[in-house]
């Protein structure tokens, strides 16, 4: 990667207020979420006595109807989600990039075959296939990490299909051939160094979507299983007791909106930032 | 006795496309000695672009060797695996391409790129991979190799990153190196240095390089031998006297009119050829050049053979026929000695 391309990255994000907020929320939330165990409370701890308190001193979140400390639980909860997404984007990118690069660079019937594949999957509705699979595997952070990921790997490999294709026919990869190199040195060598601009915008952009889908899954009860906390489960929580204690609802919906926002703004700027430029600001 | 490096015989080259079959390359045969520096010469979409990559087994889909033999050292490289390919290519026989701008991957460093070629053909280990990529910098006239091989493509100039590809070239000690018009994409003064650098490298070397270029001056500066192609067929073959004075092919005759001599003073004019050159995806059956040709005959409908015309001097054209030596040969009107039959034509232009 070019050492001017993460500059011009740099330069996009300094100029960028949305961008600097979505870094310092996301570094907020990886750290605090890092630290849960540092919470005097524990998040699964009942307690009869102290039944949805609003916020307070001792429980900076309030507590939910079972008296469980809302803040831990929001920290496990992030932690979850976090967890589930950058796993999630690391197995469906691997996936993405190794299906794309293959049907790109060697076409034909491969191409052919791998894309009808891409196409079949993407027509089914995924939260359909998500619901489903989630019924006949235990519902585990892994599982969960293993179905979103194969529902997410689709897009990275269009895009990176598409780069591919453009890719091989640069100049240097025809030099690289005539200097007596495999297919495969080439694309080790020349095709995934040139491909990483848009494989981190994709990247990015489906961590958000997986912590999405992470979250609608648990919030209708097929993700992780209480007494766990995540984000989702706990907005599902909330849904009875929105009238009583809003709260509930208002810190994990709004965790999961930053979350999620913060990802999309960083993958624009970050797509931005590695489009070639006639004047730079 | 020379060592003759490559040779091809009646090289068919297609591209098939949703139009049709696309004739690249027509039955080509030539040959390129150790020693000697072949150029060949035609216009864009000539065929000799192709005929170097079919060199390389570089050929691949939409486009097709359909016939002929290619032999390196008198052996057949067609129907060769892509492993056997790979120990050939930048090995034994190298190529340098056209535009130094694309050809380096822009986000890998040059000693990266440089030292990649040599360690997986020489077998050397990192350190000696460097040492010996700096030593080629330093012979292509790159000051400070060291320092020039951390740094990425896009902190050379154009013509520094020619001198890096034929650098890389020559980094395994080819015994043939194919150019594919090293000199087009780059300015008048940065194009002399580069020819004077290859100059330089046959004379330093036994060497066998073929030059693709369209530029008729570029071919007087290096090449001893010299290859017309036209439509994808060889027009004329010839030392480069032999071609530059005694042009024996009226394609050959029309390039060096519409190219502008040194003395031709202000009022000489240029003579172009009219016309365009033939569609490929339908040639015309025999010479490629009848439609543009001022000397064409009845004849000329039927494809022509290679006439000889002296030592190693063939032409594809049936003005050499013996049957049309009633007709009047036309003389060499190159090097600016048939200066009447230049009048003659400018007279008629105005």
């Amino acid at each position: 990667m070019n050492r001017s391309k993460w500059r011009s990255v740099a330069g996009e994000l300094r100029s960028s207020a949305f961008g600097i907020a979505g870094i310092i929320i996301l570094v907020l939330f990886t750290i605090a979420a890092a630290l849960a165990f540092l919470s005097p409370h524990d998040p699964n701890a009942l307690n009869a006595l102290e039944r949805l308190k609003p916020p307070n001193a001792d429980h900076w979140f309030g507590t939910d109807d079972y008296g469980r400390d809302y803040f831990t639980r929001a920290l496990y909860g992030g932690r979850v989600s976090l967890t589930v997404g950058f796993a999630s984007m690391i197995l469906a990118t691997g996936i993405g990039v190794i299906v794309g690069v293959v049907s790109g660079y060697f076409g034909g019937w491969i191409d052919n075959l791998l894309m009808r594949l891409v196409e079949v999957i993407m027509s089914i509705p995924s939260f359909l296939i998500l619901l489903l699979l989630s019924v006949f595997l235990k519902p585990s952070v892994g599982n969960i990490i293993i179905i979103i990921s194969l529902l997410m790997w689709m897009n990275i490999a269009r895009i990176v299909r598409a780069e591919t294709m453009s890719l091989k026919e640069r100049e240097y990869v025809l030099y690289a051939r005539a200097s007596g190199q495999g297919a495969f040195g080439i694309i080790r060598r020349h095709i995934l160094a040139n491909l990483m601009p848009v494989v981190i915008v994709g990247a990015t952009n489906n961590i958000a979507s997986a912590i999405m889908m992470e979250s609608s899954l648990s919030f209708l009860g097929f993700g992780v299983q209480a007494p766990n906390a995540t984000w989702g489960s706990m907005l599902n929580n909330a849904q009875g007791l929105i009238a009583q204690a809003p709260y509930l609802a208002v810190f994990p919906g709004l965790f999961i909106l930053l979350t999620v926002l913060s990802f999309n703004v960083l993958g624009d700027i970050l797509r931005v930032g590695f489009e070639p430029k006639l004047v730079r600001r | 006795m020379t060592e003759r490096l490559l040779e091809m015989e009646d090289l068919r080259v297609s591209f098939y496309s949703r139009d049709g079959e696309n004739q690249a390359v027509r039955g080509v045969s030539l040959h390129v000695d150790a020693g000697e520096t072949v150029g060949i010469v035609g216009e864009s979409g000539s065929g000799k672009s192709v005929t170097a990559k079919a060199a390389l087994g570089l050929i691949g889909p939409p486009g097709k060797v359909i016939g002929g033999d290619i032999r390196y050292r008198g052996e057949s490289l067609l129907g060769w695996s892509d492993g056997r390919w790979r120990k050939l290519r930048g090995n034994r026989i190298a190529m340098v391409f056209q535009d130094p701008m694309t050809a380096l991957n822009p986000v890998k460093k040059i000693g990266a790129q440089m030292t990649e070629v040599i360690r997986r053909h020489r077998g050397l280990g990192k350190a000696e991979a460097r040492r010996e990529a700096a030593d080629k910098l330093r012979e292509v006239g790159i000051s400070e190799p060291e320092r020039r091989l951390d740094q990425y493509p896009h902190e050379f100039s154009g013509g520094m990153r020619q001198r890096v590809m034929i650098a890389m070239a020559l980094s395994c000690e080819p015994e043939l190196l194919l150019a594919d018009e090293p000199t087009t994409a780059l300015d008048v003064t940065i194009q002399a240095q580069i020819l004077d650098l290859l100059k330089d490298i046959k004379a330093r070397s036994n060497m066998g390089i073929v030059l693709i270029t369209h530029d008729l001056g570029v071919v007087a500066q290096v090449c001893t031998r010299v290859v017309v192609m036209y439509g994808g067929m060889v027009m004329e073959e010839g030392a480069v006297e032999d071609i530059f004075y005694r042009a024996g092919h009226p394609y050959t005759q029309g390039l060096l009119k519409s190219v502008p001599k040194r003395g031709g003073g202000l009022r000489e004019r240029l003579v172009p050829i009219e016309g365009t050159p033939p569609d490929l995806l339908d040639p015309p059956p025999g010479c490629p050049f009848i439609e543009r040709c001022p000397h064409a005959f009845g004849k000329c409908v039927e494809r022509p053979p290679l006439f000889e015309l002296g030592d190693g001097h063939r032409a594809l054209c049936w003005l050499h026929d013996a049957e049309h030596s009633a007709a009047k040969v036309p003389g060499a009107a190159a090097g600016g000695t048939d200066a009447e039959t230049v009048g003659e034509r400018g007279a008629s232009d105005e």
